[in-house]
């Protein structure tokens, strides 16, 4: 059996990324596995711009930023297997993957970095009532039919959903010759950055209906029409509001999962609100040795923190590997999420162990203007940060100073929330 | 004097922002938190400009598609016929990041370039793999 | 001339066919759709009925009591999933405890086996935990089971292709009119004739006996909306629950699926359109409300995808097999709801004895009794896997990742008899696309594949046949 002192499962902008960061560490042994047929993930389909503005402080598209991750990788001489499936990770980071060469073969990894991504929602966890017709895509998938295989899923269009992908496709199809009729969003705001609902809708005179669902499916074989209602504050829908669009195309832009399956399998602590494991300041799971970074630890809507993020598993993944990681106080210090915030990343905290600035992420449950984020150690309130808007649609972020943190020896909680004024 | 109301598009913060014009001059703008909101809002109220990306076919590629982009933003007005002139562009495999696809097109001045690596399928034929 | 036409290659009409390819025949299934089990037989609960439901004496019953004890033999014969869970019906108020004793002794006179009514709440729990704390009392029915409704029919129909009955799809039968000698089936691929003509035509049923026959009879397409929730569902429940009717209304059955499922359903709304497979906001909102009654912490966020069947509730609720009065020669197989696929088997045989009488059919000396499955390498050892995929690299690559399906199933789905011809066709056949992603990352390659391996272009490449293309166009072509 082939063993590892890292094993990176998925090679997309977080295991990219992680790997880097682990070899710059200096670890030599380092494995990615990447099912397709290409390093790069999702980005490879991403064709439009807008990556990379934090990262190399210019914006390229996604192929362009999944490139400058691949040249480091071949340049720092890290291994890769394409069309490699990992079929199970055993909690002891024995690794049983597979391909067409090698067949079933298993690998004993000194750690594990866990980066999957994520997978759309489908319309059946929305129970869509209607037939079900050929011509409903996620918009994901229609992605990849129009910008790596030149095929045009269908040529009216009705988009369900402001998720960045829903936009950015929404432009996709538009500069393809497909005619987009409208947008739709269930919730009364888009889910989407701002500049794409500028860029891809506004541009293109598309519509977007907030507080709008799809209430009906129209057509046997291939699709027909879909009819549009408007839905009250509880999500349900407005008799009387309904709308009819002919189209031949509905895409799905109704949210993203991180793909745990292998996490639950290997008994991985999973936060319910993110879908995604429980790390701890090193991007550490409960099982000592895995790691996780990037989609699969909680969606994000910016490459270049997946990368961030990633970096921070991958040097930590080497020093556990190194055996550097040092013991630590024992000290974990549990951040509190609540008044609408929904998660933090990481979920808690040792002070001995972090770096000198930890970012902590999070995102809100709602849209709240002229706010201020408030972060308290235990009941004392030590920072704000004023925000004009905050929205689910856009991670936010606070950075706290081990320094700070030290300060504090018997701190059990740091709680964030969101003031209005 | 006309105001109008824009999203800085410059970074996810998305700043509101408020541009006051008289007679097409930029008298103020208001509501941004760096400069690129500054300069964004001046900017698209008086010659808006995008990067316009798509995909052309490959031949002999890894790949079917490569996608490709305008090297710079081009005026918005051309969008359409930069999309236009990339219709029916093949290119051979293999293909590089920053290859120039098609200079000048539209009339804008602008290239467009690869945005990928496709390699030549004849050094992928050898394993006999259903590249899917 | 053929011996025998049957109408509908559903699982009624594919196990009479299979049946009936024991004997020296020439016949042949017309299908109006691309595939096999595309009507009632592909969207249904999936279960193997025990025998307490249908009435006393009917044919409904004595069917289903067959249909279910052949079950198990057959799934080794043929090779599809099955497996004897067991079935639950729940009680939920002491005074309808007799609606619960009632069944079981009607079960007993059907010939049903092992039956028992439980009321101790503790043994209820013990048997299945996540049964609601209001239960009174169940009917464990443990011959009960659940099955691969798709991978029945298919490889009844597959065997049947094998043992000589010829299939013919997208064929529509327009008019029956009597020949000399039989029947002329008029369709949209032109007439077919026969001597014998087997009516298996689920819904549509009542249409083609009426063409035959002055006694009229009447199919309602009865609508049932489903959910299925995902994997990590399955285990919720054991066996399979339903709800005693009572005072709480009908309720709906909550089963786990062989493939680990977890299946909620169905509704039951009587339609005029016997095409319209579509759910509504009522049915899934009913289903959502009701899904909860018998078992507790159900988690409905869990629904990967929801869908609708149609049942052929003719108006007596009674299968009607056997020759049509006053039209010598056309067998009814018609009226075959619930317990219709359990009963299927059983059906089957007893058309094909119908036949067998009327024709002095004889035995054919090189019937092949078997079929393999499409081979599911999570069956296999390490060893054995990698012995397979050595000698078929295809089966290393994952295609549908939810599911954990290999190209080497999908390429068996498709080059096998009767093979894929579409997605719907690939995923019946092999679950690809039918895991929690709902095709979201595997349809693009199962299409790439389909095209490659039928020699079809992708633009050709349907869903489920006819109009169901999935792309349109390529990028710019109508720039």
């Amino acid at each position: 059996m082939k063993s590892y002192d890292i094993v990176i499962i998925g090679g997309g902008p977080a295991g990219l990324a992680a790997a880097v960061s682990a070899r710059k560490e200096g670890v030599g042994s380092i494995l990615i596995l990447e099912r397709d047929k290409e390093l790069g993930g999702i980005l490879n389909q991403c064709i439009h711009n807008g990556f990379g503005l934090h990262t190399f402080k210019e914006e390229l598209t996604g192929p362009e930023y999944a490139g400058r991750f691949i040249d480091q990788v071949t340049e720092l001489g890290i291994e890769y297997k394409l069309h490699t499936m990992v079929m199970d990770i055993r909690e002891d980071k024995l690794v049983t993957a597979m391909n067409r060469e090698e067949g079933m073969f298993q690998i004993k990894a000194g750690a594990v970095i866990l980066a999957m991504g994520c997978r759309e929602r489908s319309r059946g966890a929305l129970n869509i009532p209607g037939y079900r017709p050929a011509g409903i895509y996620s918009a994901g998938t229609a992605q990849r039919l129009v910008n790596m295989e030149g095929f045009m899923p269908g040529r009216e269009v009705v988009i369900l959903g402001s998720g960045d992908i829903g936009l950015i496709m929404a432009r996709r199809m538009t500069l393809e010759g497909a005619k987009v009729k409208v947008v739709a969003e269930l919730m009364p705001y888009s889910g989407g950055l701002k500049r794409n609902i500028v860029q891809c809708l506004d541009d293109y005179g598309i519509p977007l209906k907030l507080s709008h669902t799809v209430v009906n499916i129209k057509g046997k074989e291939r699709l027909e029409g879909i009819t549009l209602a408007q839905v009250d504050a509880k999500g349900k829908p407005i008799p009387g509001t309904e709308e009819e669009y002919t189209c031949d195309t509905l895409l799905l832009s109704v949210g993203l999962i991180p793909e745990n399956e292998l996490s639950d399998g290997m008994g991985i602590d999973m936060n319910p609100v993110t879908s995604g494991p429980k790390v701890n300041e090193r991007m550490e799971t409960n099982i000592e040795g895995v790691f996780a970074c990037g989609n699969v630890l909680h969606v994000h809507d910016l490459v270049d923190f997946v990368s961030e993020e990633a970096a921070v598993a991958g040097r930590n993944a080497a020093r556990y590997v190194k055996g550097e990681n040092g013991q630590g106080s024992g000290h974990k210090i549990v951040l509190n999420p609540v008044q609408g915030v929904r998660y933090t990343v990481p979920c808690t905290i040792d002070p001995e162990k972090m770096d000198d600035t930890q970012i902590v992420r999070f995102r809100v449950g709602n849209v709240y203007k002229k706010c201020t984020i408030g972060v308290y150690f235990d009941e004392e309130r030590v920072m704000s940060r004023k925000r004009q808007v905050v929205a689910p649609g856009e991670m936010e972020e606070i950075k706290l100073e081990r320094t700070k943190l030290l300060q504090y020896p018997n701190l059990k909680t740091i709680t964030i929330k969101i003031e209005e004024a | 004097m006309e105001k109008r109301e824009l999203i800085c598009i410059g970074c996810p913060m998305g700043c509101p922002l408020t541009v006051e014009l008289d007679g097409g001059q930029v008298v103020s703008v208001v509501g941004h938190t760096c400069k690129r909101g500054e300069v964004y809002a001046r900017k698209e109220v008086t010659n808006p400009t995008r990067i316009v990306t798509s995909t052309v076919k490959v031949e002999g590629g890894s790949a079917d598609m490569v996608s490709v982009k305008t090297k710079e933003d081009i005026p918005k007005d051309k969008i359409f016929d930069c999309v236009k002139a990339l219709k029916g562009v093949t290119v051979k495999a293999p293909v590089h990041i920053g290859d120039v696809i098609m200079s000048d097109v539209a009339g804008t001045g602008v290239d467009i370039v690869a945005t990928k690596h496709v390699q030549s399928n004849t050094l992928q034929q050898a394993d006999g793999a259903l590249n899917l | 001339m053929y011996d025998v036409i049957i109408i509908g290659a559903g699982v009624a009409g594919s196990c009479s066919a299979r049946e009936l390819s024991r004997y020296q025949v020439h016949a042949c299934v017309l299908e109006k759709e691309e595939d096999v089990c595309c009507g009632t037989s592909k969207a249904n609960s999936a279960i193997v009925h025990a025998g307490y439901d249908a009435a006393e004496g009917s044919l409904m019953a004595k069917l289903n009591v067959q249909g279910n004890e052949m079950m198990e033999a057959l799934s080794e014969e043929l090779d599809f999933p099955f497996k004897r869970c067991g079935s639950l019906v729940v009680c939920l108020a002491e005074e309808e405890l007799p609606g619960l004793y009632a069944l079981y002794d009607r079960g007993v006179k059907n010939g049903v086996k092992d039956m028992k009514v439980i009321v101790d709440k503790e043994e209820i729990h013990k048997l299945e935990p996540n049964l609601t704390d209001e239960v009174a009392g169940v009917l464990y029915a443990p011959t009960a089971g659940i099955v691969c409704p798709f991978n029945l029919n298919i490889a009844m129909a597959e065997n049947a292709y094998v043992n000589g009955v010829e299939f013919q799809f997208d064929t529509e039968v327009q008019e029956i009119k009597r020949i000399d000698g039989g029947w002329e089936l008029i369709t949209n691929k032109g007439a077919f004739q026969a001597r014998y003509v087997v009516n298996a035509a689920g819904v549509y049923a009542d249409k083609f006996h009426n063409m035959v026959s002055e006694k009229k009879i009447h199919i309602t397409p009865r609508r049932g909306d489903y959910c299925l929730l995902d994997k990590k569902a399955g285990s919720h429940v054991s066996h399979t629950v339903f709800a005693l009717p009572g005072k709480f209304g009908k309720g709906v059955l909550v089963s786990p699926t062989v493939h680990g499922n977890l299946l909620v359903g169905p509704t039951a709304i009587d339609i005029e359109d016997k095409e319209s497979t579509a759910t509504t906001r009522e049915g899934l909102d009913e289903l959502i409300s009701k899904a909860g009654m018998n078992v507790k912490n159900l988690p409905m966020r869990q629904v990967i995808t929801s869908f609708a069947g149609l049942r052929a509730h003719e108006d007596g609720h009674e299968f009607l097999i056997g020759e049509v009065e006053g039209a010598k020669g056309f067998i009814d197989c018609a009226g075959i709801e619930s317990p219709g696929l359990t009963s299927a088997p059983a059906i089957g045989k007893m058309v094909a004895e119908i036949l067998r009488e009327k024709m002095d059919l004889q035995p054919k000396e090189d019937f092949q009794a078997g079929r393999k499955g499409i081979l599911d390498p999570e069956t296999l050892s390490l060893e054995e896997r990698n012995a397979l995929i050595k000698e078929n690299p295809a089966y290393g690559n994952i295609i549908c990742r939810c599911e954990m399906i290999t190209e080497g199933e999908i390429l068996d789905a498709i080059h096998r008899p009767l093979g894929a011809k579409s997605l719907d066709g690939v995923k019946r056949r092999t679950r690809a696309g039918m895991g929690r992603c709902q095709a979201g990352f595997c349809s693009p390659r199962t299409m790439e594949i389909l095209a490659r391996e039928c020699g079809m272009s992708m633009f050709d490449i349907t869903k489920s046949g006819g109009d169901s293309k999935l792309v349109a166009g390529t990028n710019k072509d109508r720039i």
